[in-house]
């Protein structure tokens, strides 16, 4: 925290957000569109499992992983091809039932798909796991939401909404009142520590 | 958890109490999951279970402590598990002489119980990725478990070539790694393709595995944060060393978790993600056992050298993959009885039903090698498929056709399809089956070779039987721990297919109405 906090709590604390909490899926979802509808932009819904259609609900553009994942299988794919080819050609050539050494211009190059398939999919699926978590800011040992001990129960059936003071649009009063409106329950402000 | 603080969900939990449990059985159907009503879908968690009591029911598997049964169960396995490492370390010190392997026949259990366990491990990622593509909602009862009992049959499956290159220590040189000798691998033998295949199967499997249990562990790490914060004192390790157990599980499921916080923006690339593993995962296990089938299938030898291999090799797998998964879920639900709730009837008859499915595609299978060993009017090829039936294996050629083929016909019964026991018994008997089958392609297409001059009998040895033994020892082993310390059952998908988790269809006041009933989806998707 450089800047100084555009906004503190009564003990002082810079302020991360205003949550509230919902009790169903439809309720929260029902909620999110008027946010969404309001403007806001750095805000979240917390909850134990994606809901069905939330993105929507919310303005959540579509992520930008399968970019990621397709570009990572097509270097998997490339260097087991390259792999192959430079150890049957260059590294070690080796007559293998008066075949060709292999590669595309020469013949013999569909023996190495298999393996080219393996390494495509071998970087794809990493980029995958690492790439979501890259993408979502994780790993990640704290969050001031974890604070609390209300937010740890939406891991297992509370819903909750969290709009954040760094939103250009937040004002606390008005924020507490789009939460209330959206029937939101149990408002709370979250330091941000 | 009942100490913590009474919120709406509890208050609708107590409310829904008052009224007769959705889930209880109607007469004649079993669990109330079996009803055959055409446009009527069978509910996927039994009870009117509330979001809270399945997380309450599932963390509680590893969080309370497990019945008596358990101790005694894993002290069984690991000893088994022990004597079969024992056994392979005599093996690396001895040699592969121990091994019952001839001239002849130089691959035979070891290749035999390869096979089996990495055809054992198809059916967690097939739960998980294709039963994913096709949007069958039933598989999130099953997928943990299953993709659990694939990592561990992949353990099992990739001991066995480590082990029968002779010496161990050289086993490196399987992989493409620079070496003194300037030496590189063959990159056109299907063995080196299998290495690959297996290798990125396992890989790929544990990451697939790993990133569906992220929001899980992270819900146990909550839980035991909530302890810690909520209670002054708990159960801690041992009296001299008293560090509280929530403590070390707070720590252990938090690193383990990364700081998953149920975000939906982040949910949406998890999904994503999900989505994108099964959609790579899908080719790749199909791709396994099809380059496995091509270790035998690119061979020359009579029995080996065919193309059905690679579908057929692909079917079996998925067949006694599922076998394995109802031979371990079937008694996981006895023994802890609130699975029933999550793992219904139709689970266990929908499984049921791909086991009488994929027995009758291995059975199409063994009959169209018949076919075309006759058909291709090749000499060796027919003797060999006339040994196999009538020469000295002759017995595990029909213990092949009778458990695998025959014995799942008992699944056209509706009756019997639907009860546990009958799909336990039939399950015993696919897995004995499939073993046999792989016996049978390897052995008996090796023992009766071109020449009668090399035509040798293959007799195992103690130290092959052991660690046959051994791998079930530590493959029940892993298992019996995953069971304690890791959610069995993937919570947060549960909860999404729940009834109560449609954003449009429910809402508070109805939320005891309609468990099967068909929605329309409003608003606009």
């Amino acid at each position: 925290m450089n800047a100084p906090a555009r906004f503190v709590t009564e003990k002082g604390q810079p302020l991360y957000g205003i949550t509230a909490e919902f009790a169903t899926p439809a309720a929260v979802y029902h909620a999110a569109e008027t946010i969404r509808d309001a403007g806001y932009r750095a805000w979240d819904v917390y909850a134990p499992f994606p809901i069905h259609g939330i993105d929507e609900a919310m303005g959540i553009k579509r992520t930008k992983l399968p970019l990621i994942v397709g570009a990572a299988a097509a270097v998997g794919v490339l260097l087991g091809y390259l792999l192959q080819w430079w150890g049957s050609n260059v590294g070690y050539q080796t007559v293998v039932q008066g075949k060709p050494f292999g590669s595309v211009t020469e013949g013999g190059w569909e023996s190495f798909v298999p393996i080219t398939f393996e390494v495509g999919v071998l970087l794809g699926s990493f980029a995958t796991l690492i790439g979501m978590l890259a993408l979502n800011g994780l790993p990640r040992h704290h969050h001031p939401l974890m604070k609390k001990d209300r937010f740890l129960r939406t891991s297992d059936d509370l819903f909750m909404i969290c709009i954040e003071s760094k939103d250009e649009k937040f004002d606390p009063d008005r924020v507490k009142e789009l939460l209330k409106s959206a029937g939101g329950t149990n408002l709370d402000l979250v330091e941000d520590k | 958890m009942s100490a913590l603080h009474p919120d709406e969900s509890t208050a609708q939990r107590l409310a829904a109490g008052a009224l007769p449990p959705r889930g209880s059985p109607a007469p004649g159907t079993g669990d109330g999951t079996l009803i055959d009503t055409p446009g009527v879908r069978s509910p996927l968690v039994l009870n009117n279970r509330s979001f809270g009591e399945v997380t309450n029911i599932i963390c509680g598997y590893t969080e309370n402590p497990p019945g008596r049964w358990w101790l005694p169960v894993f002290g069984l396995t690991s000893t088994i598990a022990g004597i079969g490492t024992l056994m392979i370390l005599y093996l690396i010190i001895t040699g592969v002489g121990t091994w019952g392997l001839t001239n002849q026949v130089d691959w035979a259990w070891d290749i035999t119980n390869f096979v089996f366990w990495i055809g054992i491990g198809h059916a967690g990622t097939l739960i998980s990725a294709i039963l994913c593509l096709f949007k069958q909602k039933w598989r999130t009862a099953v997928n943990r478990a299953a993709e659990a009992m694939t990592i561990f049959a992949v353990i099992c499956a990739a001991t066995y070539p480590g082990i029968h290159v002779g010496r161990a220590w050289m086993a490196w040189f399987m992989f493409p790694l620079p070496n003194a000798n300037a030496i590189w691998p063959n990159f056109k033998s299907p063995l080196l393709w299998d290495l690959f295949a297996v290798s990125t199967y396992g890989t790929v499997s544990l990451l697939f595995w790993y990133m569906g249990m992220i929001p899980d562990l992270a819900t146990l790490r909550d839980r035991a944060d909530l302890r810690l914060r909520k209670f002054a004192s708990g159960p801690v390790l041992s009296p001299l060393l008293p560090i509280r157990i929530d403590r070390i599980r707070a720590y252990a499921y938090g690193f383990l978790s990364l700081g998953w916080r149920f975000s939906s923006r982040h949910w949406h690339r998890y999904e994503a993600a999900y989505l994108m593993l099964a959609g790579m995962s899908t080719p790749l296990v199909l791709s396994v056992h099809s380059i496995v089938s091509t270790d035998f299938a690119t061979a020359q030898l009579p029995g080996w050298h065919t193309t059905i291999f690679p579908p057929y090799f692909v079917a079996g797998a998925i067949f006694g993959g599922f076998a394995m998964v109802l031979l371990l879920l079937i008694p996981c639900r006895e023994l802890y009885p609130n699975m029933k709730d999550f793992v219904t009837l139709r689970h266990l008859e929908n499984m049921a039903k791909i086991l009488l499915v994929t027995g009758m595609m291995v059975g199409f299978a063994y009959s169209m090698e018949f076919f075309i060993a006759w058909y291709g009017a090749n000499k060796f090829e027919q003797d060999v498929f006339v040994y196999r039936a009538t020469g000295p294996y002759w017995w595990a050629y029909w213990a092949m056709i009778s458990c695998n083929v025959l014995s799942p016909q008992v699944f056209w019964i509706k009756a019997l399809r639907q009860s546990p026991l009958v799909i336990f018994i039939v399950s015993v008997f696919i897995t004995i089956g499939m073993w046999f089958e792989r016996f049978v392609i390897i052995v008996s297409s090796l023992h009766r070779a071109w020449l009668p001059g090399e035509w040798h009998m293959f007799y195992p040895t103690l130290v092959d039987i052991l660690i046959f033994v051994g791998t079930f020892g530590i493959f029940t082993t892993l298992f019996l721990l995953f069971l304690r310390v890791i959610p069995v059952f993937a919570m947060a998908e549960l909860k999404a297919v729940m009834p109560q988790a449609d954003p449009h269809g429910h809402h508070d006041d109805d939320h005891h109405h309609g468990h099967g009933e068909v929605h329309a989806p409003k608003g606009g998707h």
